[in-house]
């Protein structure tokens, strides 16, 4: 309290003590308790501040908006584009909190550079960032929300639930995400990627928003529990192991075909090399 | 010269001398080079160290017969290996490098036993004629001739008749059995089990679908509602009529959508309905991407743009996906107004 009284003080008593010893240390305690003290009026977690925590949090969210994505989808996320192949990104008022949390809990966005495609990549945020991100996205205008835990909990399903998500995979994802959900080449450099290794909840979400060239899959036509079984059947393709050691990314003929006639016959034309080769001669000499 | 006249081909060594040009060989038969010695001809210690080899080859191939015998019994089933990305299971991956590489080493010894060891002298042997002496030809005809005459084939008219005559009908049963190919398609190449009022259900599920379900970019994959009651009759009537049924559903913003003339009202606030089928030979497509409004065909790779009257942008396909005209019901549903009004899937000789 010494140090603020002295800071109060007129400026003569200041400078004729500037050259004092610990003028410097005084100084910067001072420049500390500023900081400090400013830090406390107006730091987000401020008990004092009056805002609730939702409209808290939806600020934050505005706030991280205009850094990291407010370049391409507009400062009010009216968009910079039509979204296809463009610099600019799509506007972002009504797909939801769901859509926000896949892309960015994919590491998708922000985007690197506008491709064909945005390619998954590691997270650039905290989840408690992206549910700010997605909270503010979300009050813009309503759209499919985050789903709740329990809609992709698949520790309860019967191995007839996995059957039946077998059928509707095979009838609604296969086209392009392959029947082993090792995704395929789309038109133009896109394609369907891999659902190796992808969170359910992730699963989620992309039948709910339809990222990128993906279509929506809403939750009226394929039904929550529709959704669930499907998870639960790609579940079962990502942990199910390759008998033989080696899946050859499980594409079936193509790839084993591949391997047999590179490799396999590879080594039998190598063998045959082998035993057509003359060997090593000893010229002019005599058998013994 | 007149060794290298018989090595010519055949075809210049005519015996006519009709102007045929006579080839003369172009580069002389050198014939067979010396014979060089190997290493293990004249170095017996060579030649042990060899047999060493192929001994030692033989043995091992031995010992991993037997290993595979013992990690049969001895690994585990549900045991698995795991190495870096890859995982295999254990049993079957033993049994596989140990009987492998018994049989590989097997082969191997032979090779190296019959390049080194075994007797190595270079040999040629000459090509014999193609065709037979002139005498074994007028002995086999004389054969056959005598054959003729003495079974009387020719001068018993009525035995050779009525033989031709069965032979000759027996070619009818070919082709009376070809029958079985059919029935005839008749008019069921033009037609689908889709006709006016029939609900547009989910694949799989059977749910109705109300255009409220259904939101801009959504893709689904559907059927008709009488499809379900065929599968209680005849699952094979069944599988023909979902092959020729299946549409896909999808909703574009309306002010995408380029209808074409006579078309405007096919649709439903921007809900559309084509045919699964492709075009060019028949492959069910549903590569929906809902940004560009595009359908890939994963067979031949044939585009269609479904907000375009699914024009055909890329590929080999001929004609556009046919489309399903659309309606509401009173309660709401997705309906058909009306059948395909052209056939579906790959075209035929009679449609042209």
């Amino acid at each position: 309290m010494s140090e603020k009284r002295l800071s109060l003080s007129p400026a003569r008593f200041l400078s004729a003590r500037r050259r004092h010893r610990s003028a410097g240390l005084v100084v910067l305690l001072f420049g500390l308790l500023a900081v400090g003290s400013a830090y406390a009026a107006f730091a987000p977690d401020n008990a004092e501040a009056d805002n609730s925590a939702q409209s808290q949090q939806i600020e934050e969210g505005r706030k991280l908006f205009a850094v990291g994505c407010a370049s391409c989808h507009g400062l009010n996320a009216e968009g910079g584009g039509n979204g296809e192949g463009k610099m600019a990104g799509p506007s972002l008022i009504g797909v939801g909190a769901a859509a926000v949390d896949f892309q960015v809990g994919t590491g998708r966005m922000p985007a690197m550079q506008p491709n064909a495609q945005i390619p998954q990549k590691p997270k650039a945020y905290s989840q408690a960032e992206i549910e700010a991100l997605a909270a503010y996205v979300a009050s813009l205008a309503p759209g499919p929300a985050v789903p709740a835990e329990e809609s992709y909990d698949i520790s309860k399903v019967t191995d007839e639930q996995i059957t039946r998500g077998g059928e509707l995979f095979r009838t609604n994802c296969t086209a392009c995400h392959n029947f082993a959900g090792k995704g395929g080449a789309l038109p133009n450099g896109r394609y369907a990627p891999s659902l190796m290794g992808v969170d359910p909840k992730h699963i989620y979400e992309a039948m709910l928003t339809g990222p990128q060239q993906m279509p929506v899959f809403s939750d009226q036509v394929l039904q929550p529990e529709d959704k669930r079984d499907i998870i639960a059947y790609v579940t079962a393709l990502q942990e199910q192991k390759d008998p033989g050691g080696f899946g050859l990314g499980r594409l079936g003929p193509v790839s084993e075909g591949l391997w047999g006639w590179l490799v396999g016959i590879g080594l039998l034309v190598g063998v045959a090399v082998w035993i057509g080769a003359k060997g090593v001669r000893a010229k002019g000499a005599k058998a013994e | 010269m007149s060794d290298e006249k018989d090595n010519l081909p055949a075809v210049s060594a005519g015996d006519e001398p009709n102007g045929q040009v006579q080839l003369a060989e172009p580069i002389p038969d050198p014939g067979i080079e010396p014979h060089e010695h190997r290493i293990t001809d004249i170095d017996p210690l060579a030649a042990d160290r060899v047999e060493r080899q192929v001994s030692t080859m033989f043995t091992l191939a031995g010992l991993l017969a037997l290993g595979s015998c013992v990690a049969y019994f001895a690994i585990p089933r549900d045991a698995t290996i795991e190495f870096g990305p890859l995982t295999g299971n254990a049993n079957n991956m033993t049994l596989g490098l140990t009987v492998g590489l018994a049989l590989f080493l097997i082969g191997a010894g032979a090779i190296q036993w019959a390049k080194k060891l075994m007797v190595d002298n270079e040999i040629s042997e000459e090509r014999h004629d193609a065709g037979s002496s002139p005498e074994q030809r007028a002995d086999i005809i004389q054969g056959f001739q005598q054959g003729v005459e003495e079974s009387g084939f020719t001068r018993r008219k009525m035995i050779r008749r009525s033989l031709i005559g069965a032979m000759g009908l027996l070619g009818l049963p070919a082709i009376v059995f070809l029958r079985d190919l059919g029935p005839l398609p008749g008019r069921s190449l033009y037609n689908t089990i889709w006709a006016k009022g029939i609900r547009v259900v989910n694949d799989v599920t059977l749910r109705p679908i109300k255009p409220s379900d259904l939101v801009v970019g959504q893709l689904v994959n559907a059927a008709p509602a009488n499809l379900a009651p065929i599968e209680e009759e005849s699952p094979v009537e069944y599988q023909n009529a979902k092959a020729k049924a299946a549409v896909i559903v999808v909703r574009i913003a309306p002010d995408q959508i380029r209808p074409k003339a006579g078309r405007e009202n096919w649709g439903v606030d921007g809900i559309l309905c084509y045919s699964k089928i492709c075009t060019h030979v028949g492959c069910p497509i549903s590569l929906y991407e809902q940004t560009t409004h595009h359908v890939l065909c994963p067979c031949h790779q044939s585009t269609f743009d479904l907000a375009d009257g699914a024009k055909v942008i890329f590929g080999p396909a001929a004609r556009p996906l046919p489309q399903l005209p659309l309606a509401v019901d009173a309660e709401g549903y997705l309906i058909a107004q009306n059948g395909f009004d052209e056939p579906v899937g790959a075209s035929f000789w009679e449609r042209g």
